[in-house]
Parts: C-alpha cells; structure tokens; sequence
C-alpha cells in the first residue's frame, strides 16, 4: 500500500516535472531589503512590465521568473544564487545590481552550465581574464560610464579633482576609469565603507576635498547613498566652490527623493550613461511610458537594463524554441542581441559585453515639473570596455 | 595639516560621538539596569526616523515633527517592554538575544510594509539649510551646529535626569541592585517601562536628527548598533559616564582615521599604498580600541561601582 502510493506520487511529480520542462525559468537576483532595495524595487518592477509585454511567453514557449534577494551582501547573494540553480532548477540567472555580488555568485551559474546575464554589475575581471561563454552584460563594464566623465571633464578644462567612492569592487573600477581617460591632476581619493552597513555621513571626505583646493570633485554613490551625499554636498555648500560631477548618483532612484527635500541646485547638473528615458526609438518610448503608467514615476537605468534583460533572454529562447539543451544555439542567439533594446540597437564583443554609446544627461524639469534627466550630448560611440583584450574568447 | 581643517574635522568627530551616545545611553540605561540585551534597539532609532519623516510632512515643520515623534517613539518602546521584553528578564541572554533578533525582522518588515522600501528624505527648514561662516577656511553647515547643540541638551538633560531627580535616584537604584530596591517597595516594573522608553526616545531622536543628512530608511540602524555596542563595551555596560566619554572617543576616532590616516600612512609608504590601506584601517580602527580597552580593563573603562 505504502509503495504504491509512494509510485503514485512519483508518477505524478515526474509528470509535474515534465511540465515544467516545456517553459524556461529565469531566476532574478537583486536587492530586495536593506537600503539597496530601492534600486532592486526598480529592477523588479521593470521584470514584471517586461513580462507582462511579453505576455508571460517568448515565442509560444512559457516564462517564469524567480526573484530572490542577495541582501546587499557576496554571501547572501551567492546563497540565493545556489539556490536558484540547484533547487529551482532555473535556465537563466539575472539581475545583479552589485559586482561584489556578482563576483561571487558567478561560479555557481557558470559551473552549472546556465547562462548568466548581469543586468548591471559589471566588474573588470569578468570583462577580462574571468570572461566566460555562458554571462552576457545588458549593461556595461563598471569603467566605461566614469570614462565617459572623464572626458567630459577635460573637454570642461577641468584640472583638478577630488574623488570619493564607496570601497568595494565597483567602487575601485569607477576610479580607475576616471583616472583612465581624465587629463588633470587628481588631488586626493577617498574610498568609504560599503556594504549593508555603509558610511552615509560623509562629512570628514567632504571637509577634506573642500581642503584640497581642487576644481571639481568626482563621486560615484548609487541607490541610498546617492541621496545622503547629495544633500550633505549641498549642505556644507559647496556647490559653487567645488562642482559636482557623479556617474550612477544622479539618477531616477535618487532624484525624486531631492525633489522632495528641495535640493533645487541639483537641476542642471551632469552625468554620463549609456541610456536615458529620453532616447528617441519605439521600445524605449514604450518602456518609460508605460512603466510611468504602471508605477508612477521614472524607470531608472537599473530598470532600463533589467527589462534588456528579460528581451534578450526571451529573443535567446525565441530563436531555439524554447530548447534550452542546445546551449551552443543559445549562446549564438544570445550574442547576436536581436531585440529591439531601449537604449537602441548594439552588438556584443568577444567578452560578451556591449559596444554601445554612452551620452550626457543633464537633470532637467518634465513638462509636468517632475525632476528627470535628458540627453544632450553623445561622448562615445560604439564603445568597447579596456578589458575585452584582456578575455581569451575570441 | 591646517587648524581649519583639523578643527573642522574634530566638530564632525563631536557631531558623530552625540550621537553614538544617544544610541548607546538607552542601550547601556537597559542593559545595565534590566539586564537585558536589546538588539532591536537599531529599530526604534529606524522607527524614530520614519515617524519623524512622515509626521514632517504631514505638519510641514522638522521640527515640530521631531516633537511630535518623540513621544510616539517613546510609545513604541513601551509596547516593546510591554508585550515582549518583560517576559524575556528571567531568561538568560541567549533567549533574549534570539527573541530581539526576531523582533529586528518583524520591526523592520512592518516598517517595510507600511513605508516601502525606498527611504524618506526630509526636507529641512530655510533657515537650518545654510552655513556659517567662522573664518574663510572654516564654513560649517548650520544643521551640523544644530545636532551638535541638540545632542549636547540632551546628554546634559539625561545627567540631571540620572543625578539630581528622584527618577534617576529610583533608576541608579534599580542599576545596583534591582531585588533590594524592589524589597523598598519600589515599583520596579513601572520603572523598567520608563527606562525602556526612555531609551527608545534618545534612539529616536538620534534616528531623527541624521535623518535630514542622510535619510530615513530600513536598514538606517545596521550602520550603528554595533558601534554602539562598541561605544557600551569600551565605557563599561551600565555606566552613562562611561557611554557618554567612550561615544566621544569613539566618535573622534572613526572622523579623525578617517580624515588623516591616508596622510599619515603616506608619511612612512607609497602614496598609493597609503590610499589603499588607509580605508580598510580606518573601518577597523574602533575594533582595535575595543581590544586594546578590554586587553587592559576588561570591564571597560567605567565600570559601575556595584553591581
């Protein structure tokens, strides 16, 4: 009695199981507590408008999307990551806002033969030496947008910095691209304690580059952080005697919490990125409509790479009809990035990471007074990141 | 190094040190008098921000919002002592420990619910947005002066409360030795209730005055429990004295490392070395004075008389 009942149950998982196998399964690993969930709200907003305009399918083959959190933290990120592969059994991992997550979580997917998709985090040595068939980028390598900035700041004449960043993986890469392409001197550097528990009173770093006597100063804070620097910027004045240039600061996430505070002085100021809600093309105009439509404000750049994301795995499961065992012809579709992206069309290089434009946003009123970025400048066309020499595939 | 510059960065330390101290007083004023380990008082210094957000715009005014959310704050503390601590004071501190630990996830998940997951900025009043100017190479923001001030009231406040009221007598008293002032007729649980919400209150109002600098969020409380455990560790558990020089020093030490340790480092290695080094010792900096204090004095630097 015992056993066949046992053999019932059996049958009917293996026949469960069956069922499953005919949709693809994506698991979505972003930040969903702590102060990093603001940006992972995004994210995951941007996933289910994605879905929805995919109609749940990708060609006639069902998707599913698993979200997991990472907590803002390698270990808790590698864990979900684990997860996801092991007890989900998912095809696609996705998502990633932060490259110490990344880092360590790539093993797990790439060991396990899944794909692996950032939809922000880009450190350099998965753009270089750690490069792999199975990860794509839907965003960018970390150095390349404080590249861009940096060439903003030599065609401004600028001759100084000072910098401040958080200190972690991607925080080391912003610095190392702005001091890559900017001519001038850089007065002094600070990196600050990141992390679940990170520094957000920067009132020592600030008192120092007022010190420093340098023209400008470079920050990169993204999510919570950004807020809390930018109004501690403001407050201890300095935006007159020391102009602030940031790259993933000034941004969506950041902005309507400035508005709230009033912060007027942020209008005006710039950034570089590779997308914008701006962007003249259909899927984009689409996207920030109707993602403004479903949650009332503007999609971050986090959201714009996210639902890339999503398209660039459906097109990928669309071109192999949903047979996830020929991972030769995934790859191939994967590559091709035959979707039409919000930031436009781009191509992919031999470390599977986008040779794309990269513009500057400058923060401007809407029509309806909301606090927004446009375009009004393209510093690089089809750019490459500084690592792809680096990366062994061809 | 010039004095503006260095006397800048020691107001930033005392700013910094303020309110570590208000954290660390509830925490030492529970842990001393009650014996019992509070994690979740990261939450109410959460919790005292998000009321105080919220009821800014609702009134317009930081800080009539301020005023407002003290006492509400205070009232959360009270439901905490009320319908969790009090059963938890006969059990040992591994129990308490677990159960403030749940109450970490269930504050910050209610918390969660009720205000999203994106933080809160607070907009601050025209007149506290400026600076003041004291020499051409010292310019402070005024909102710093004001947490400062506010900060320095309040620790005076909590001294007289703790010295020269009949309060404090009944709470000095229940910090010696809790069974005797019980056996005096004192009436111990109404005074658990008082000191918890005390505490809540001053982790409140830390929680509001960072909020307009930084902003009020779920995870706001992670970045300073521990170092106010380290404050409580290092002034010796149960002691206000102790809480307040040790949040000081603690204070002064974590802004002054981190605004001159990379010069100092550039003094004897590489420019470059000295950058890269610098912020890692600076992160630890307070770890290594909590061990050098416990190495020497082992119950902290003011450990109280009886205990």
């Amino acid at each position: 009695m015992k056993y066949r009942l046992l053999s019932v149950a059996a049958a009917a998982a293996m026949a469960m199981g069956h069922v499953h196998a005919a949709g693809v399964k994506i698991g979505f690993v972003t930040t969903l507590t702590t102060g990093g969930a603001v940006i992972g709200k995004d994210m995951e907003n941007a996933v289910n408008l994605a879905m929805e305009h995919l109609g749940g399918k990708a060609g006639n083959v069902p998707l599913e999307v698993v979200f997991a959190d990472d907590g803002f933290k390698p270990e808790v990120g590698k864990q979900s990551t684990d997860r996801l592969v092991k007890q989900d059994n998912v095809d696609f991992v996705a998502g990633y806002i932060w490259s110490h997550v990344l880092l360590a979580s790539r093993k797990s997917v790439l060991d396990a033969d899944k794909f692996l998709i950032s939809a922000n985090a880009g450190p350099s040595p998965m753009a270089g030496k750690l490069c792999h068939p199975n990860f794509f980028s839907t965003s960018w390598q970390n150095d390349q947008t404080p590249m861009a900035l940096g060439e903003v700041l030599n065609q401004k004449g600028v001759k100084s910095v000072y910098i401040m960043a958080p200190n972690y993986a991607a925080g080391k890469d912003m610095v190392a691209g702005v001091e890559r392409t900017f001519k001038g001197k850089v007065l002094g550097k600070d990196l600050t304690k990141w992390g679940a528990d990170a520094q957000l009173d920067f009132s020592a770093e600030l008192a120092k580059a007022r010190d420093s006597g340098a023209e400008a100063l470079f920050v990169f804070y993204p999510g919570a952080a950004a807020g809390a620097f930018a109004k501690q910027y403001h407050q201890a004045g300095l935006t007159k005697s020391l102009p602030l240039y940031s790259v993933f600061t000034i941004d969506a996430i950041s902005l309507p919490k400035l508005q709230d505070a009033k912060f007027e002085s942020v209008l005006g100021s710039r950034t570089t990125q590779e997308w914008d809600p701006s962007l003249d093309n259909a899927a984009n105009k689409r996207f920030v409509s109707d993602f403004k439509k479903k949650y009332g404000h503007y999609p971050s750049y986090y959201g714009a790479q996210s639902y890339d994301a999503i398209m660039l795995i459906a097109s990928a499961v669309k071109a192999t009809g949903g047979n996830m065992a020929d991972k030769d012809a995934v790859r191939k579709a994967l590559k091709s990035a035959n979707y039409d992206s919000v930031r436009g069309k781009y191509t992919y290089g031999n470390n599977n990471f986008p040779i794309q434009n990269f513009y500057l946003r400058e923060v401007v009123k809407d029509s309806d007074g909301v606090w927004t970025t446009k375009v009004v400048d393209t510093v690089y066309r089809n750019h490459q990141d500084s690592y792809a020499a680096e990366c062994e595939m061809k | 190094m010039d004095a503006a510059l260095f006397i800048m960065q020691v107001l930033n330390g005392l700013q910094l040190g303020l309110l570590l101290f208000l954290v660390a007083s509830g925490l030492t004023l529970v842990f001393g008098i009650m014996d019992f380990v509070n994690l979740a008082h990261a939450s109410l210094y959460m919790v005292g921000a998000m009321i105080c957000a919220s009821v800014t715009f609702v009134v317009d005014s930081f800080l009539w919002a301020i005023v407002i959310a003290l006492p509400l704050t205070a009232l959360v503390g009270w439901a905490v002592e009320r319908f969790v601590a009090r059963k938890l004071y006969a059990r040992d501190h591994l129990d308490q420990v677990l159960a403030t630990f749940g109450l970490i996830l269930v504050l910050g998940t209610s918390a969660h619910l009720i205000w999203g997951p994106q933080g809160i900025a607070v907009p601050l009043p025209e007149w506290l947005r400026g600076q003041v100017t004291l020499s051409e190479t010292l310019i402070l923001p005024r909102y710093r002066l004001l947490i400062i001030g506010a900060g320095l009231s309040a620790a005076g406040g909590l001294f007289w409360l703790v010295n020269y009221t009949r309060l404090g007598m009944l709470i000095r008293a229940g910090a010696s030795n809790r069974r005797m002032a019980s056996a005096l007729g004192v009436n111990i649980e109404f005074l658990f209730s008082v000191v918890f919400a005390l505490g809540a209150a001053l982790a409140g109002l830390a929680g509001m005055l960072i909020t307009p600098i930084t902003e009020a969020s779920l995870g706001m409380g992670n970045s300073i429990i521990i170092t106010a455990f380290v404050v409580i560790i290092v002034g010796g558990i149960g002691s206000m004295k102790g809480a307040f020089i040790a949040a000081m020093l603690i204070g002064m030490i974590d802004t002054l490392g981190r605004a001159f340790l990379d010069g100092f480092f550039a003094l004897f290695m590489s420019l470059e070395a000295a950058e890269n080094s610098a912020p890692a010792v600076s992160a630890m900096l307070i770890y290594i004075i909590m061990a050098v204090v416990l190495a020497f004095k082992p119950a902290g630097l003011f450990p109280p008389k009886v205990r």
